[in-house]
């Protein structure tokens, strides 16, 4: 466990900005994700919801502050995973884009294939093992991709806009698959812009706004008692749209 | 004199596999299949280093690479002539006019074909799969061979471009093999040197051979992107 990451908390951020070529992207901010609770990154587009994540799981350099999360890896796992709001799909059949995974975090040989069925039968994708994964239906490469990130058994898992493509009845299914990970205790940090969504699954919310964090908390208290004109503006607005 | 007759006696040749004919045949083969894996051996891992590093001064390279490919396969030659022969830098090893100096020259050609469609295919893939394969942890040297399997198709047909190329010269192969009859003639050394004898069935036969093994390399381009799309998509 890293120092100064609480016992309650999956993800501590302190002090976070970040710029590039000399514009702040994501003005000063501080943090915490709760251990085995739905945080959801909620804000208009271009808030900077998809780069938060990407600080979050380490794939940017903060230019200030820190993120503490736990970079200790147990075998045949990875702490952190991450779905991309477009997803990555590599081109190879579903099966290989699921062993290629595991085989990248260490898994031995003798149990790729027995990891991989099992994440497949678990969403639902073991029918299409063998097809191209680019062949899919955008739904069903997004499962892939929520499918490929839970065989790494991750304790935190980032979510980028998971459903931001999908027609309903797909992101009810991915809504359901993200209940179901909750239930098994996975710690979820997603971005949404889609405030039904959001109201459906964050246990706490951060709304952000233009780079800024403009409110944290339990997504409850953040819905029926916004605290800040901005944040009361945008659910009126979607209340309204 | 009948306008035919060359062309039936090339015929001829090819039917009755007539062994000096064959023997030019396969050595080309040889030589130049060996050198398109000598090529493919280093600019696969090259081009796709280059694809996903970066590093000062690493668009000169890439257009360096570029410019090499339309390099002309005589002034090759001379250069490995130069390197080669007794009094050249690698003059010791004695490889000038045989085989082995013919396969490297077409490698030299090759290579630079082999980096520049290895960078620019890998580079694409590479900039759709980066910060996946940096999720899951993957190092350099993972991601790379990630990316060579995944564009193993369209790298495929890059080797058969190479290789294609290779297969039509006759600068290269004829300043640094010498055209010796029965150790260094190759399929196009041994046309230029037979139509300026006048043994046109010889060169009309291995003119034929030539433009069979280009249709062959074409049909399999095709074959491989079409199996490329069922495979992986
Ligand atoms: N590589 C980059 N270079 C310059 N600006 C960038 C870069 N990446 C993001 N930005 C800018 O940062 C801001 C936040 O981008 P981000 O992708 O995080 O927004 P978002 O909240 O995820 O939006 P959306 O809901 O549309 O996905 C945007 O104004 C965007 O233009
Ligand atoms: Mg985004």
């Amino acid at each position: 466990m890293p120092d100064n990451l609480p016992p309650d908390a999956a993800l501590a951020v302190t002090d976070l900005s970040f710029a590039i070529d000399g514009i702040r992207l994501i003005h000063p901010m501080g943090f915490k994700v709760r251990r085995g609770r739905r945080l959801v990154v909620l804000g208009p587009n271009g808030a900077g919801k998809s780069l938060l994540l990407r600080l979050c799981h380490g794939l940017l350099r903060p230019d200030t502050g820190q993120i503490h999360r736990n970079d200790h890896h147990p075998a045949g796992r990875r702490a952190h995973a991450m779905v991309f709001q477009t997803p990555v799909m590599l081109r190879r059949s579903v099966f290989d884009n699921v062993t290629h995974a595991l085989a990248a975090i260490g898994v031995p040989v003798a149990q790729l294939k027995s990891r991989a069925v099992e994440a497949l039968n678990r969403f639902g994708l073991i029918g299409l093992a063998d097809r191209p994964a680019r062949w899919l239906s955008g739904g069903e490469q997004q499962r892939l991709a929520i499918a490929r990130a839970w065989a790494l058994r991750p304790e935190l898992l980032f979510l980028d806009e998971p459903s931001a493509a999908l027609d309903p009845s797909a992101t009810r299914s991915i809504e359901a698959m993200l209940g179901d990970l909750h239930a098994e205790g996975v710690t979820l940090m997603m971005s949404t812009h889609d405030l039904s969504q959001a109201r459906r699954l964050a246990d706490d919310v951060l709304f952000l706004a233009s780079g800024s964090l403009v409110e944290a908390g339990e997504a409850q208290r953040f819905f029926n008692d916004p605290q800040t004109a901005q944040a009361r503006a945008f659910i009126a607005g979607d209340l309204v749209w | 004199m009948d306008d035919a007759s060359p062309f039936m006696a090339a015929l001829t040749l090819i039917l009755r596999l007539d062994p000096a004919f064959l023997s030019i045949v396969g050595l080309s083969l040889r030589v130049t299949l060996t050198a398109v894996c000598l090529a493919a051996l280093i600019g696969l891992p090259l081009g796709a280093l280059l694809a996903v590093s970066r590093f000062r001064g690493r668009s000169v390279v890439i257009v360096a690479i570029n410019a090499l490919m339309g390099l002309p396969p005589v002034v090759v030659g001379l250069t490995f002539f130069l390197l080669l022969s007794r009094s050249g830098p690698l003059g010791s090893f004695g490889l000038l006019f045989t085989p082995s100096a013919m396969i490297i020259a077409q490698a030299s050609l090759v290579l630079p074909i082999v980096i520049a469609l290895t960078r620019q295919t890998v580079e694409d893939l590479w900039a759709n799969y980066r910060e996946y394969l940096l999720s899951i942890g993957m190092g350099p040297k993972q991601a790379i061979m990630t990316l060579l399997w995944d564009a193993r198709f369209s790298l495929a047909t890059a080797l058969l471009a190479g290789f294609g190329r290779a297969t039509a010269e006759v600068g290269a192969v004829l300043i640094v093999g010498g055209n010796i009859a029965g150790v260094t003639r190759m399929m196009t050394t041994a046309i230029a040197l037979e139509t300026s004898k006048g043994d046109l069935a010889l060169a009309l036969g291995l003119g034929i051979i030539l433009v069979g093994i280009t249709l062959l390399v074409n049909a399999l381009a095709f074959g491989m992107s079409r199996i490329g799309v069922r495979h992986a998509g």
